[in-house]
Parts: structure tokens; sequence; C-alpha cells
């Protein structure tokens, strides 16, 4: 099988220190790949050099088979790459709605929209609420509500709301449960499940083991700056993937290469 | 393994319906913040009625009159144009220093194309509509793809179009008799009309218009929105997917397109085209904005606000010169207003939602 997404020798430099060292990346259609690391590895940068918010220094980038060149997010979304950055990229003094359809908000039908160039602001609350009920967020209690005046938590509900109901061909999520709690974090964990469901794959950066080991198909451990190796939760234990990620173990040789 | 995961089980069974909550007694302090939160013009249009009725008791029919209240929307004409056209700069987080050099050098490309190469007055018009919107847009490019601060940018484009002025214009004056008797279409805006005791201007009647267009624009349209996302923190807006060159470009070329407009009215104004008007319109426009409610970190505010903190700015220039007072009262007045409008939006701000 061919990989939907696939990254060779990405590098990328801030003036003296290399955020990417000709990383490696594979992701196979349909699935969960896990990466993991320690802070600073660089697994915010890698996700960035595929989805076009940072231009690789070096390294090919090809999405189904064909090498592509994002230069803006904007670039990725219209290929069906969404993202959760790790800032959650929402601008605070605007709605919800807002934030959730910003740069594809929808207008309104007839001459109001095509003339005025009016938005559907109705629709757009009603769609975003549905969004926010699947992801269990009921305790945002208004949907006009500036974003700055959310939780922390909340602000990553309505971000991880806002790529799983566009995203259609590959979901990257930068931590999408660090803030969360107990049963949000749970919810995004069942809406990663169910975005897999309908055959989109997902890139899920995390350092919540449990987390990893229970949804992911593959996970990929990001070292200084590339991959080290990938490794299947099934055969592994959480302890193995530390111990990787953090140096204290080499990985046999075989699975470097996976 | 116990399963790490049984936590998690005592979930189930949670409600599940958008949480309620009884809003309990709000202070009549709180809910005046909540409202001024939620619709930031509000504190301007407050001190304008408040300012109109203490002058109103004061002068009486003298101020309070249809002519007199007129008046002051004539006077304000411009600088209203032109603060229109700031708003929407301070709104993405800039800010636009070369407003007032771009309305006088559009004026005089129009009054030069006219008279000096006799192109018909309505060609003339265009030329210059055109000239402003080209300066508007090297502020908005410099801004956008050189990644240079807007004050800076703008700053250096005052000096160079202004200068670029008086060498184009050779710092001649095109009188007014002249511009009436064969241009009176650059006179346009000044033209007046009477609905019983007030009188308009068209310019008066374009800066209303444009105001209420602007005000549609950024609250209903997608363009609208990316202005103040641009503005509320650029680089989020680009991760979401906006395309904030794009944005910026067309803002200040928008701004400059709106100076040049201005430029137009001002002939109306003065009647004359003259390379050394309108020298006071950057921080008269700056005024008008900071004095209605823009935050000048972008992101938040109202164009409404601006006109009415331009209103504002005229009702005290109208009222005090009626009450016969040093003019020196004006700015010391509006001093403590400018003050006064940024520690209002700082109290605004500490609310939450
Ligand atoms: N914009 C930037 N400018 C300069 N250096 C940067 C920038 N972004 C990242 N870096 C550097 O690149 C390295 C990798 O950062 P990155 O954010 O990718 O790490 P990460 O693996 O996502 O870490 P974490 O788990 O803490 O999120 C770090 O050493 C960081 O200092
Ligand atoms: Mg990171």
């Amino acid at each position: 099988m061919e990989p939907i997404l696939k990254g060779r020798g990405l590098v990328k430099r801030y003036g003296r220190v290399t955020a990417l060292d000709h990383c490696d990346f594979e992701l196979m259609p349909g699935e969960i790949l896990a990466v993991i690391g320690d802070n600073g590895a660089g697994k915010s940068t890698l996700i960035k050099a595929l989805s076009g918010a940072v231009i690789p220094d070096e390294g090919t980038v090809e999405l189904d088979g064909k090498p592509i060149n994002f230069h803006s997010p904007i670039d990725a979304r219209e290929a069906g790459i969404e993202t959760v950055y790790q800032t959650l990229a929402m601008s605070p003094a605007l709605s919800i709605a807002d934030n959730m359809f910003m740069g594809r908000e929808l207008r309104k039908p007839g001459w109001r929209g095509q003339v005025l160039r009016q938005l559907d602001r109705a629709r757009m609350e009603t769609m975003a609420r549905e969004k926010l009920n699947d992801l269990g967020l009921m305790t945002i209690q208004n949907i006009n509500q500036a974003v700055e005046t959310l939780s922390g938590g909340q602000r990553q509900g309505v971000a991880v709301a806002r790529a799983a109901a566009f995203g259609s061909k590959v979901i990257i999520l930068d931590e999408p449960t660090a803030a969360l709690g107990v049963k949000e974090s749970r919810r995004v964990l069942e809406l990663i499940q169910d975005v897999k469901s309908r055959g989109i794959p997902i890139i899920l950066i995390s350092h919540n083991m449990p987390h990893v080991f229970e949804v992911a198909d593959r996970i990929h451990v990001h070292r200084l700056g590339k991959r080290l190796c990938v490794i299947d939760p099934k055969q592994h234990e959480m302890s193995d993937a530390v111990a990787y990620m953090t140096g204290a173990k080499e990985p046999e040789q075989e699975m470097s290469v996976a | 393994m116990s399963t790490p995961q049984s936590y998690e089980a005592a979930v189930t069974g949670s409600p599940d319906q958008v949480a309620e909550f009884d809003q309990g007694h709000q202070s009549f302090i709180q809910r005046l913040q909540h409202a001024l939160h939620v619709t930031p013009s509000l504190v301007p249009l407050i001190v304008l009625i408040l300012s109109i009725v203490t002058f109103g008791a004061l002068l009486g029919s003298k101020f309070f009159s249809p002519f007199a209240l007129t008046l002051i929307l004539q006077q304000v004409a411009i600088v209203g144009i032109v603060a229109s056209a700031q708003s929407l700069v301070i709104l993405t987080a800039g800010i636009d220093l070369s407003v007032g050099a771009i309305m006088v050098l559009s004026s005089v490309v129009m009054g030069q194309f006219t008279f000096r190469y006799g192109l018909p007055p309505a060609l003339g018009v265009a030329c210059g509509l055109m000239c402003g919107a080209a300066c508007g847009f090297v502020n908005g490019w410099l801004v956008a793809r050189m990644k240079l601060p807007p004050f800076i940018v703008t700053l250096g484009m005052w000096q160079i179009v202004l200068a670029g002025n008086f060498l184009y214009s050779a710092n001649e004056t095109i009188r007014s008799q002249e511009i009436s008797a064969e241009a009176p279409f650059l006179q346009f805006f000044g033209e007046k009309f009477k609905i019983g005791g007030a009188v308009f201007t068209y310019g008066v009647l374009f800066m209303v218009l444009l105001v209420l267009i602007l005000a549609y624009v950024l609250r209903h349209t997608a363009w609208g929105r990316h202005v103040y996302a641009v503005g509320d923190d650029k680089e989020a807006a680009e991760l979401s997917g906006v395309n904030t060159d794009k944005v910026l470009i067309s803002v200040y070329m928008l701004s400059g397109l709106i100076c040049a407009f201005a430029g137009w009215a001002l002939i109306g104004r003065i009647g004359s085209v003259s390379p050394t008007s309108g020298q006071l319109a950057n921080i008269e426009s700056i005024t008008a904005v900071v004095i209605g409610g823009i935050s000048l970190f972008g992101g938040r505010g109202s164009v409404l606000g601006t006109f009415f903190g331009a209103l504002i700015v005229g009702v005290f220039t109208l009222g005090l010169r009626l009450l016969g007072a040093d003019a020196q009262w004006t700015y010391l007045l509006i001093g403590v207003l400018i003050i006064a409008a940024v520690a209002v939006d700082q109290w605004i701000r500490k609310v939450s939602v």
C-alpha cells in the first residue's frame, strides 16, 4: 500500500537551531498515526511542514504519490488537510462561529449572498452548535461568545471540532487533548475513531501515552529532529516507547527502517 | 493490566444538554460593562448625546437648531471620511500616517489633470482616485509583503507623497473662481441642498453613506471578518486559512481610495485646489478613531464608533466657539477625551463575555 502523505529528507532550520534534520515521514491511508517525542523534538515543526505553515528548507512532501508544494496553510486546506495547531490558531475577539468558519464562510442564498456578499450567520451558528454538541462541549453556553472568553479546554474543543468538521483527506491534531478534561478527552478520542471510520487518516501528536496506545495503529517516535523508529503499539509496551523517545534505549535495527 | 481508563467510566450518565445558569443579580455596572463590550460604539454614542444635550442646554436654539447641527456635519465631513479609512487600517493593528498626504495629492492630481492637461473633469477625478488607490497599494504591499512596520512605512509615505505633491504642483493653487467656471464637477461634494432648516452637502451625504457601507461590510461579509481576524492575531488568521497579505493590501488600497475621495470632498469644501491644505488630517483622523473606541492594537471597535468620534470633536469645536471660549479649550478637552476613551476601553476589556 502506498502512503497517502509522505515526507522525505525534510530539513528546517531556525537560525542555528535545527528543528528538522532530514526527517522522513509516512502516513498510510485510513490509519491513526501517533507522533511522540520529547519537548522540542520537532514534532510541531514536522506537521507544520506537512500542512504548509512552514516551508521546509530541504526535502519533499507527497500527497497521494504526487509531489506538493504548499506555500501557505490555505493550500493545504484546499487539498483537504485540516490541522489543529498547538497554539490553536483562533482569533480571540471573534465569536466561536466566526472562528469555525474562518476562511470558508457561508453566504446567504440568492442575491443577498451573491450581490451583497452577506454572510449566513444563522446557518453557520447552527452548524457550529452541532459540531460542538458532537464533541460533547455542552458547557459552551453561547455560540456567539468571543473565543477569548472560553476556557483553555473549551478553546481546544472548538479547534478540534473545526478540523473534524472540514477535514476530507488528512486530519492533523497537535496535542488536541492537552488541556481537556476527562470527559472531553474521551470525546476527542471517540471523535478520532469516528473520523477514522469515515476513512480519513489522522496524525495525532500527544504526550499522553495511554491515549496514544489506545487509539494509534502505528507510532512514529521523533527524536532530535528526525524519525527514530516506527513501532506497533500492540507489540510494544509504553515503557519501550518512552525509553526510545527519551534516548534511554536504542531501537532495534529493523524497526528504524519500518 | 487493571485498565488505567476505568476512572472514565464514571462519566456515563452525565447530563447532555447545553449548560444553563441562573444569571443571578448582575449589578447595573456589570450589565453596562457587558453591553459596552458587545457594542463598542455605545460609549462614543453616549458621549455624543451627552455633549449635544449639554451644549444645547448652555446655548439654547443657537446650538440646538437644524442649521447648527448640520453645520457640524459639514465641518466634520472631511475628517469623517479620512477617519473611516484610518479605522480600516487601525482595525488590522496598523496605522496610516499618510492619509492626509494622499488626500492632498489626490486633490492636486484631480485639479492639475483637469487644468494643466485639459482632461474632462470626470476623468481628472478618476485619475485622482486611482492615484490615491495606488499610494495605498504601495503602503499595503510594503506592509504585507516586505513585512515592514506600518508606522514606518506610512511615515515614509507621508513625507514622500507630500514632497511629491509640492514638486508636482509647483506649490501652485487653482483658484476657486476658475474651478467653478470651468470644472464645477470638481466642487461637486461642496454643493448644498436644504431640507427645512437643515443644510447638507453631497460631501456629508457621501460620508454618511460611506460609514454605513463600511459598517455593513465589516460586520456582514467574509472580508470584513478577515479584517478583524488579521488585526486580532495575524498568525492565527493565517493558520486558519485567511490570505492575510491580500487582506492587508486591500485594506491599505481601500484606505488610499477613500482618502482620494476625501481629497475630492476637500475641493468642494475649500473651493480651490491647494497643495498646502489638509495638513491636520492625520492627527484629526487618529483622534476620531481613538475617541470612537477602536483599539490601536487592532481587531476591536467599529467604524460607527469612529463616526461618532468625529462628531464629538465637531460638537465640541462648534459648541465652544459659540460659547466664545478660547480655541485652546477645544484642544484641551479633546485631549482629555482621548485619554478617557482609552481608559474606558481598558475597563471594558476587563469583562469576560
Ligand atoms: N518559530 C521558531 N523560531 C525559532 N525556533 C523555533 C521555532 N519553532 C520551533 N523552533 C525550535 O525548533 C525546535 C523544535 O520545536 P517544535 O515546536 O517542533 O517541538 P515539539 O516537538 O513540537 O515540542 P513540544 O512537545 O514542546 O510541542 C525547538 O528547539 C524550538 O526551539
Ligand atoms: Mg509541539
